[in-house]
């Protein structure tokens, strides 16, 4: 009995990890070749805005005369890929300073997390929506201040982990070699400490994600032309007044927001999958 | 002998276990642990359960209670407790029988007890439970073998909380919160494996004594040959999860059939000729170190002359190892001289040129913890060696192959992961690496402690022969007073940051003996079932 519930449990676990996979991957290959399949041109304006669905226009025309279809390829491409680059920022800078604060010790240690702990303090939306409006909105200025924030929660992970790993006893060899910070960094500390990281590269991605989603929502994101799942909400939200003519046109600015649940959503499953299998001791 | 077995076959069996198979998950699979094994327990009879790490002997303790561990499970055989089938038993009865008529006790106490309730209450609590006594009676009860363990303060004891007793007596209460409820059997699980010596034959003499009252059956799992045969009638020796053998105490201590066990019996007889005099090489002068406020370390002074060891040997809390933690140089707060090869050797780390350091190397006790799990051995050995020598690439790699091979490892261990090795085998890479940069001083710090006793032989003989071969000194630290017979030239006794005693190996270990030297060397049991008695006499 119990052996057919653990293979149906298995079962389930690897069909829900297939979905996920197919899910992600279709959703990876069009941002990586929406150049190609996208019908028309990211910012090429039609005549007609907010033209119904149609053959031409599957998902129509946004306020302008964009199709919505293309701006949609065009958006999860540049979603995913700020995204991803912010988080791969935020984990070099986060890494880096956890690391060295949990080799390090002592004063240093103590100053960076109290600093990290001043930052996590403010929200880090309104922070962020502060500081795009000082330094204005660029995509890579917008890549850099979530990074920064981010980072933070980086920081306090590598941190913690590292606590755990810089007291082994090879870690005390390396010292009494007197190997230098970058070869206990990188060699003795970071490859112990990679499968916690992992999982959060994943976590950390969708929330960085929603966080892109929600400034571009606001207006302080991705600036048009250049298109993003997050402004595209906003641009086509008007159209949900419009449900009551037609459903399709009430549809349309939910087609991205939906897009956006997804790719957390699946990131999200990918990650428990991962933390689940890496744990797993079955008890007989 | 003859009257004996007759008496037995009368008498019914309190534990009766036929062809018990238990096995366990690792890897996605199901490998056996214990495999068809036979195990009787008589009333009032003690059994005891010796072998290495891995022999399924603590797996099979447990099924004596019908227990398997997470992750195992007990899948073929019988095990009859009392005439009661405990595999087919439902979970309702075996909970009626467990902390009542059988009992538990733990290798470690201070894992075992909840910190955060007094120690009476947990003593009493099964009782309270399984046996539906009144907190009266069962205190009472309790207070009374708190007496017979021979615990400080047997009524006021119970008071405290675990973390107000020292580890002895904490094992003691554990002890005592086994036999509360006057059981029929208890396992006896490692109990004093986690102890010092002088506290282990404490805890000895009052289970013993307490045994003796209570009148209950036991079984008494060790890896110490020593300590199993002054408290077990009889003896089961367990290798690879199957039987060796099993015979009386006294007849299997004399006359052990199989070779395996006589190989046991034979551990420690290692011949060292103890040698005196060659010229200092590791001078420490007055060191004295302090954590905070607490001095750890007061005022040492010895020397280490070349190619020779100088054991150092101390209970916890002696400061042994604070003193190989200041000669490779990472404790703060230390004042006094170090010279090494007429050298003046600066007290920290961070003021070493790379010459000092690489001529102090360290072995340490965990050798799991020492290998970084992520790189392979060779790499392992690699780094060092390039480090200190800067040999080119293919010549570093030969060396590399030659040291796996001087630590009796073949060189192509060289491409796996610490974690394909058996404990032996890691250590062993640990003193290859110590090893590589060719260091005039080594310390090691309790580096056979963790090891089964023949593991512990292979690797002093290992640690003797790379002297005779490369000059090196050793440091060897050490609370184990066997090992330090078989290892040293030269033994420093330590207790609470002081030498207490010195001087060649052979002076020191024979009489007339230093009043601490003798406490240390007398508690340490031998393979004689009137060893315990004796020692109680004296």
């Amino acid at each position: 009995m119990s052996t057919l519930v653990k293979t149906m449990a298995l079962a389930f676990n690897h069909g829900r990890l297939t979905v996920i996979c197919a899910l992600l991957g279709v959703l990876v290959l069009t941002s990586v070749f929406a150049p190609w399949i996208a019908p028309y041109g990211e910012a090429q304006v039609f005549p007609e805005p907010f033209a119904p669905w149609s053959p031409e226009h599957w998902l129509g025309t946004d306020q302008i005369g964009r199709d919505i279809l293309t701006r949609l390829l065009y958006g999860t491409r540049n979603s995913i890929l700020i995204a991803l680059l912010a988080t791969v920022l935020a984990f070099v800078i986060g890494g880096i300073f956890g690391l060295i604060a949990a080799i390090l010790g002592g004063v240093l240690d103590q100053l960076l997390a109290r600093l990290t702990d001043v930052l996590m303090a403010i929200p880090s939306l309104i922070f962020a929506l502060m500081l795009l409006s000082i330094f204005g909105s660029t995509i890579w200025n917008l890549i850099v201040v979530i990074a920064v924030l981010e980072s933070t929660r980086v920081f306090r992970l590598a941190r913690s982990v590292s606590y755990g790993v810089v007291v082994q006893d090879y870690v005390e060899v390396a010292r009494l070699r007197g190997e230098r910070l970058p070869w206990i960094m990188l060699r003795e500390v970071a490859p112990n400490i990679t499968a916690p990281m992992l999982s959060e590269f994943g976590l950390r991605f969708c929330f960085v994600f929603l966080t892109i989603a929600a400034l571009s929502f606001l207006g302080v994101g991705v600036q048009p032309p250049t298109a993003d799942l997050g402004s595209m909400v906003r641009e086509n939200a008007n159209l949900i007044q419009f449900a009551r003519f037609d459903l399709r046109a009430g549809i349309t600015p939910l087609v991205p927001a939906i897009v956006i649940a997804l790719i957390t959503v699946s990131v999200n499953a990918l990650v428990d999958w991962f933390l689940l299998s890496d744990g797993d001791t079955p008890n007989g | 002998m003859d009257n004996h077995a007759a008496a037995q076959n009368e008498i019914k069996p309190l534990v009766d276990m036929q062809g018990v198979v238990i096995e366990g998950f690792s890897n996605d699979r199901w490998t056996t642990i214990v495999d068809r094994v036979d195990l009787k327990v008589y009333p009032g009879e003690v059994l005891g359960l010796i072998g290495e790490s891995g022999a399924g002997k603590s797996s099979l303790g447990l099924a004596s209670m019908g227990y398997a561990r997470a992750g195992c499970r007990i899948s073929g055989g019988t095990i009859l407790f009392e005439g009661q089938d405990l595999r087919a038993a439902g979970i309702k009865t075996l909970n009626r029988l467990r902390g009542n008529r059988m009992t538990y006790v733990a290798q470690s106490a201070a894992a075992a007890f909840n910190p955060a309730h007094r120690l009476i209450r947990q003593t009493i609590e099964t009782s309270l439970v399984k046996r539906g006594w009144n907190g009266t009676k069962a205190r009472r009860h309790a207070i009374k073998l708190f007496g017979t363990l021979r615990l400080p303060g047997a009524e006021t004891i119970g008071s405290r909380f675990p973390h107000q007793v020292s580890g002895g007596q904490l094992q003691r209460v554990m002890t005592a919160m086994a036999m509360v409820p006057e059981p029929g059997l208890i396992v006896f699980d490692e109990p004093t494996t986690a102890l010092d010596v002088t506290t282990q034959v404490e805890v000895l003499l009052s289970i013993k004594d307490a045994m003796r009252t209570l009148g209950s059956s036991a079984i008494y799992i060790s890896h110490d040959l020593a300590v199993v045969s002054q408290m077990a009638d009889r003896i089961k020796v367990l290798r690879h999860g199957k039987e060796v053998e099993e015979a009386e105490t006294q007849e299997m201590i004399n006359a052990p059939k199989e070779e395996y066990t006589r190989s046991l019996w034979a551990v420690r007889n290692i011949e060292r000729n103890a040698k005196i005099g060659a010229e200092p090489r590791l001078t420490i002068e007055n060191l004295t170190a302090y954590y905070g406020k607490f001095k750890a370390l007061d005022n040492v002074s010895l020397t280490v002359p070349v190619g020779r060891t100088v054991s150092i040997l101390g209970e916890s809390g002696s400061g042994k190892s604070t003193l190989a933690r200041c000669i490779s140089g990472v404790v703060k707060d230390v004042e006094g001289q170090v010279t090494l090869a007429g050298k003046r050797l600066p007290l920290h780390l961070k003021n070493r040129n790379k010459e000092q350091l690489r001529h102090v190397q360290m072995i340490f006790q965990m050798a799991d913890t020492a290998l970084n799990p992520r790189q392979t051995v060779g790499q392992i050995i690699l780094r060092p060696l390039r480090w200190f020598t800067g040999l080119p690439r293919e010549k570093a790699r030969r060396r590399m192959e030659e040291l796996l091979s001087m630590v009796e490892l073949d060189p192509s261990l060289a491409s796996r992961y610490p974690e394909e090795l058996s404990g032996g085998q890691k250590q062993r890479v640990c003193i290859a690496r110590a090893l590589a940069p060719e260091p005039e001083i080594m310390i090691c710090d309790e580096v056979t402690s963790a090891l089964d006793q023949l593991v512990q032989e292979d690797i002093i003989r290992l640690l003797n022969r790379v002297q005779e071969e490369m000059g090196t000194s050793y440091i060897f630290i050490t609370h184990d007073v066997l090992a330090a017979k078989a290892i040293s030239d030269e033994v420093i006794v330590m207790s609470k940051g002081r030498i207490v005693d010195r001087g060649s190996r052979d002076v020191v270990f024979s009489p007339p003996f230093e009043p601490y030297t003798e406490k240390l060397v007398k508690s340490v049991p031998e393979i004689d079932s009137g060893w315990l008695e004796q020692f109680r006499r004296s």
